[in-house]
């Protein structure tokens, strides 16, 4: 059963006539890692920012369908389409956590950046914080690097280390899904190894999906992939299927190369 | 040809630069000399009405430091709004006309705290001055904020979002932490430009010989009175001035070299 299921989906900017996503389903599935895929422009991140609502940042989108959301505690499947009060926006950022692009560490110390969520998820128990913040690192690969410096800046950290925090950051709150918005493609090739062989790692906890432009990176990690061109899903299947056996001509033209 | 062409400009703008920077040496070696020939420690001791400037500088302080508590925080409300909450043409208009309100002649503003705060309260008074100072840091502090909150990338802000917080803790939070230096650094370069002002006070504070706190009466102004001392006809009251305008110019200095160090240390 999948953990997110996006139903009919549309979405349109604010301004713009035609839609940028247009009609898409698909499920993420749980303990899996989906890959969307597909040239720029095709909608894979805005499919991903439509996920926790981050397009809500700037108004007047107009969304279309549905996209449930398994809610573990209550086990009940919720429209977060039809979120509308603050807190249940708060409430679906701690569910479905994002890591961007760029590195964004916050100008404050390592720990702090940890902990930020976390405060704001109302733990306010001083060793409840370091237990958690501990085991998000530890989580994230990057204990062994700043555990004797957690007071320290974030940002004098490697943009491989920022990422990696950010990553931590995102985990520290427990969230049920992690969006990955091209999490490499700022980073040497042995930041980004490091970073999926996280990802790998973390699909035990969470579920993924994550935007790529690098599609051996999403024959190596995920599950899943979805290939996307000009706002429509053009193929949805088990990653080996995509790769050695396209069913869609357009997609076995992108993934060899002919265009894209 | 073009190599010809290259050294005359070459030339002319050095020419250029010498011609600025000989004036700003002639005048700082003036300020110096005669001042300095003036300068006793007295000065910062005695009140005016004893041939010193105590009263004077603490009195600009205070007037610069109540100005400055009243236009930070109004100004960076402002800065915060026009660039994080404002959206389209309310916030642009705003903006358009604190970049008017910058380039307002001094005198203007001393003048406008005259008819609205010194006439109907039937007197000069620290208060006015204050509010007139205050009225001339403003804008400079929106401006700043709003400048530097845009240098700070969108995707910091999303991630705060991302996380669950709310835009007012974002903004709080990890927005304003992310340009506090450029923030700091603009307002503190405000500082040193009111704090050298003399027209907004004129007629607003005026200025005092004596020492004192009452806001509610003429207040002792360190440039008003160099523009009285230097009009009268004694050397000895000129002198003065001459001393005053030095120590001036080096608060002006200080406070502006704080301003870049911060920037320079921090970036």
């Amino acid at each position: 059963m999948p953990v997110m299921h996006i139903k009919n989906f549309s979405f349109t900017y604010a301004g713009v006539e035609h839609p940028s996503l247009k009609n898409i389903t698909l499920p993420i599935e749980k303990n899996k890692v989906t890959a969307l895929i597909g040239p720029s422009g095709c909608g894979k991140s805005t499919l991903l920012r439509s996920m926790n609502r981050i397009h809500d940042l700037y108004p007047g989108n107009k969304y279309e369908g549905e996209i449930e959301l398994l809610d573990f505690e209550t086990n009940e499947r919720k429209n977060i389409l039809e979120i509308k009060k603050e807190n249940e926006f708060i409430k679906l950022r701690q569910q479905v956590g994002m890591i961007f692009q760029k590195p964004t560490p916050f100008p404050m110390s390592i720990f702090d950046n940890v902990a930020y969520g976390l405060k704001i998820a109302g733990i306010k128990n001083k060793t409840e914080l370091e237990d958690r913040v501990e085991q998000a690192l530890i989580g994230s690969a990057l204990w062994k690097e700043v555990h004797d410096r957690l007071n320290a800046s974030a940002m004098g950290l490697s943009g491989g280390q920022q990422q990696r925090l950010c990553i931590a950051r995102a985990v520290a709150v427990k969230p049920e899904v992690l969006l990955f918005d091209e999490p490499t493609s700022a980073l040497d090739p042995i930041s980004t190894g490091a970073i999926e062989e996280l990802i790998v790692e973390l699909k035990k906890d969470v579920s993924i999906a994550i935007v790529t432009h690098n599609m051996q990176q999403a024959s190596r990690i995920s599950d899943y992939t979805a290939f996307m061109y000009l706002g429509d899903l053009i193929e949805y299947d088990k990653t080996e299927n995509i790769f050695l056996n396209p069913k869609e001509k357009k997609t076995e033209d992108y993934i060899t190369g002919r265009f894209g | 040809m073009r190599l010809i062409v290259n050294k005359i400009f070459l030339a002319l703008s050095i020419f250029s630069a010498l011609v600025g920077l000989a004036f700003l040496g002639w005048i700082l070696i003036t300020l110096f000399m005669k001042g300095l020939n003036s300068f006793h420690f007295h000065l910062f001791l005695d009140d005016l009405i004893d041939g010193g400037l105590r009263n004077l500088i603490v009195g600009q302080f205070i007037l610069a430091g109540l100005a400055a508590a009243i236009g930070i925080p109004l100004g960076m409300a402002a800065g915060i709004y026009i660039q994080e909450y404002g959206r389209g043409r309310y916030a642009n208009v705003i903006r358009d006309l604190s970049d008017i309100m910058m380039s307002a002649p001094s005198i203007v503003i001393g003048a406008f705290v005259y008819a609205i705060i010194v006439v109907p309260t039937g007197g000069t008074s620290g208060w006015a001055g204050a509010i007139a100072l205050a009225i001339m840091m403003i804008p400079v502090v929106i401006n700043t904020t709003d400048n530097m909150l845009s240098l700070v990338p969108r995707e910091l802000r999303e991630a705060g979002i991302a996380l669950g917080a709310s835009k007012y803790k974002v903004i709080l939070d990890i927005v304003i932490k992310a340009a506090k230096v450029g923030i700091m650094t603009g307002v503190l370069l405000a500082f040193a430009r009111i704090i050298g002002e003399t027209a907004p006070l004129l007629f607003t504070s005026e200025t005092s010989n004596y020492f004192t706190l009452d806001l509610s009466e003429s207040f002792p102004s360190l440039t008003v009175s160099i523009y009285d001392l230097a009009n009268e006809p004694e050397k000895a009251s000129r002198d003065l001035a001459w001393a005053a305008s030095f120590i001036l110019t080096v608060l002006v200095l200080v406070i502006n070299l704080t301003g870049r160090f911060i920037t320079r240390n921090k970036k």
